[in-house]
């Protein structure tokens, strides 16, 4: 992300911050925050700066602390810069059986990084993740809102070269797909 | 066995879409409970049909929902619990995905029951495209008349919202799924008190399964004895079984409680048999949590009877020999499979996603991880086959949340069914596999 950009949604995104908000009793605008920090995530730049939760805090009026400790619990909040495509491959055991390692070594190797790191470019980063919940299609990988199923390795070449191609950025306000 | 309660029509063009869904039948079972029926019907209804939760523990649904405390004049919540995370599980998914109607019209039926009027899908966060999907088909609902206030020009108003978790297993737990769903970290709470005196906002709450409560409608259309007669003793109904691994037809099943393991693995109706023509090895049958059998064991019970998918024969033999319908996440193994490695792999998944609040969970996952991994890569030691058996048992019993078991029994199960496996990676300095 540039880092001038100002930390601070659109009108639109505030309205839609405000209706989600709308969605628990009065006084309760805590419950909102997993939602609110889903977006925060996917407008700035998909992840969360300390500045972007110290802005989600001021929009709920919470304690900075009440998001960090929360951040900091769940997975698929990114506490570090990411890459703009974000690819998330399941290892748990049903992807584990069906070839999920050669996927993961077949990607170290073509984007020359380590799971959990960046491409110098900045174009994707790696990230393991836990059972998606489609153990059917296995080997299973997520990037951005999409699930894609029984991947290999020609499969995921051809993906690496389209999300290139066409410059595909991960991280997209979730309730606006 | 042709039964299809959850999973009827699926296939016919814009199910999903309410127009189509409604023309099938749909919605009906609310017209009729909110013409006919008290609350106190509905969960009769429930209570006959023999209804178990489909989140994992069976327990009954009827039973769950008298619990409920009504002795305040505090709002009641009903929680749908759609985080689906137990690896192997993916029935909710392919639920929502093909029939999202139905689960909203159980969730106006079940809040009926329970005098919520307000309620929430929990979904995990890796679901946005499926809310997508839900928040359709909720908005259609409201449109015609099925949520919001006065429904169906009764006095009850039901309001139905989307909540995204954040990528966290232990969120599917239910105390910490209201954690999560009141915006902090998803720590199980001590019980009692129970949701269902002090839940949401410390208010009265029931939590269900995606698949549960898309079991209600067709018990109110046909009355809760009919459902009854569905299955197989006190395993009434139909189940999803989400079936994956090393067989050929991998994909999510709606059987009749009571079908033979055998047929459902080998037959072309079901999985098809396992792949590339090897043979069958172990299965774990109820999402990982639930302890792994070996072939001959999951295929027949210690007594020699054919083994059924119900709660009472898959569980028929206790620790020793059996194991749980849990979930209804079936993970299928051959004979190529490392079962060490497998397990390897589990028990890094629930170190993973202990929330740390207890120490025999938080620690106990951690060393067994670690010695699993010595020996899975060659250097392990004979009696770290014991210790890690040990640490498994001590963590048994001793924790806030059921995760402590979910990590242990896979881990006691493994070394008890496949115990020279692990012997053999001592010996041999290596996997062989
Ligand atoms: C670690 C853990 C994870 C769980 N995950 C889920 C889940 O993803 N979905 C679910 O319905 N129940 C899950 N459960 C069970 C819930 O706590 C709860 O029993 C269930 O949602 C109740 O619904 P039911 O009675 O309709 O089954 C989990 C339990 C534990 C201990
Ligand atoms: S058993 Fe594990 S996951 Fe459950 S509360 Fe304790 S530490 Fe957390
Ligand atoms: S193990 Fe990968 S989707 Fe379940």
């Amino acid at each position: 992300m540039n880092v001038e950009q100002k930390i601070i949604f659109s009108e639109q995104t505030l309205a839609l911050v405000r209706k989600i908000v709308s969605h628990y009793p009065d006084g309760k605008q805590k419950s909102a925050l997993l939602p609110v920090l889903h977006i925060a995530q996917a407008e700035f730049g998909g992840w969360l700066s300390v500045p972007v939760m110290d802005y989600v805090a001021s929009l709920l009026n919470l304690l900075p602390v009440e998001v960090y400790e929360v951040v900091t619990f769940y997975s698929m909040f990114n506490t570090k810069p990411v890459g703009n495509c974000i690819i998330e491959i399941c290892r748990t055991g049903p992807c584990w059986l069906c070839g999920a390692d050669e996927i993961i070594s077949h990607l170290e190797n073509k984007l020359k990084i380590k799971a959990g790191e960046t491409t110098p470019d900045g174009r994707f980063t790696l990230k393991l993740v836990e059972c998606l919940a489609d153990c059917g299609n296995a080997p299973v990988i997520q990037v951005g809102w999409d699930y894609y199923g029984n991947m290999s390795k020609a499969k995921m070449d051809e993906m690496i070269e389209n999300f290139e191609k066409n410059h595909v950025v991960s991280h997209k306000n979730p309730y606006v797909l | 066995m042709e039964k299809k309660i959850l999973l009827a029509n699926i296939e016919t063009p814009d199910f999903g879409r309410f127009d189509t869904f409604r023309k099938l039948g749909g919605y009906v079972a609310v017209e009729k409970a909110m013409k006919t029926m008290t609350s106190g019907n509905v969960v009769d209804e429930v209570k006959k049909s023999g209804l178990r939760g489909r989140g994992g523990a069976g327990f009954p649904t009827g039973m769950k929902w008298s619990f409920i405390d009504k002795s305040t004049n505090n709002p009641r919540y009903l929680l749908c619990n759609a985080d689906e995370s137990e690896p192997g599980t993916f029935k909710d998914h392919y639920l929502i995905l093909k029939n999202p109607h139905l689960l909203i019209e159980g969730i106006i039926l079940s809040s009926y029951a329970l005098g919520a009027n307000t309620s929430y899908i929990f979904f995990r966060g890796e679901w946005f495209y499926l809310m997508k999907i839900l928040e359709q088909a909720i908005e259609e609902a409201y449109t015609n008349g099925f949520l919001g206030k006065n429904i169906l020009g009764t006095n009850y108003s039901l309001d139905l919202y989307c909540h995204p978790s954040g990528g966290a297993y232990i969120c599917g737990e239910e105390t910490a799924l209201i954690e999560a769903l009141e915006g902090k970290r998803g720590n199980p709470r001590s019980k009692p008190p129970f949701p269902a005196v002090k839940g949401l906002y410390g208010n009265p709450t029931v939590i269900n399964n995606v698949e549960t409560i898309a079991s209600i409608p067709w018990i109110i259309n046909h009355g809760g004895d009919e459902y009854a007669k569905i299955g197989i003793g006190k395993s009434t109904g139909t189940k999803l079984i989400s079936a994956c691994g090393h067989i050929n037809k991998p994909g999510v099943y709606e059987i009749e409680m009571g079908l033979p393991v055998k047929e459902f693995i080998y037959s072309d109706e079901y999985l098809g048999g396992i792949k590339n023509g090897k043979k069958l090895k172990a299965v774990i049958a109820g999402g990982s949590s639930v302890p792994i059998l070996p072939a001959d064991l999951i295929l027949k019970t210690s007594k020699g009877e054919p083994r059924l998918l119900s709660y009472e024969s898959l569980s028929d033999g206790g620790f020793e020999t059996g194991t749980m319908l849990g979930s209804g996440g079936f993970i299928v193994m051959d004979e190529t499979t490392c079962i060490v490695h497998s397990l390897l792999n589990y028990t890094r998944f629930y170190h993973h996603e202990s929330c740390g609040q207890c120490s025999p969970c938080r620690e106990g996952t951690v060393w067994m991880e670690k010695i699993l991994h010595r020996i899975e890569y060659g250097e392990g030691k004979m009696n770290d086959i014991n210790l890690l058996a040990d640490i498994a048992k001590h963590i048994e019993g001793n924790t806030i949340c059921p995760l402590g078991e979910a990590a242990a029994w896979p881990v006691r199960s493994t070394i008890l069914h496949f115990r020279e496996e692990f012997e053999e990676h001592v010996k041999n300095k290596k996997c062989n596999i």
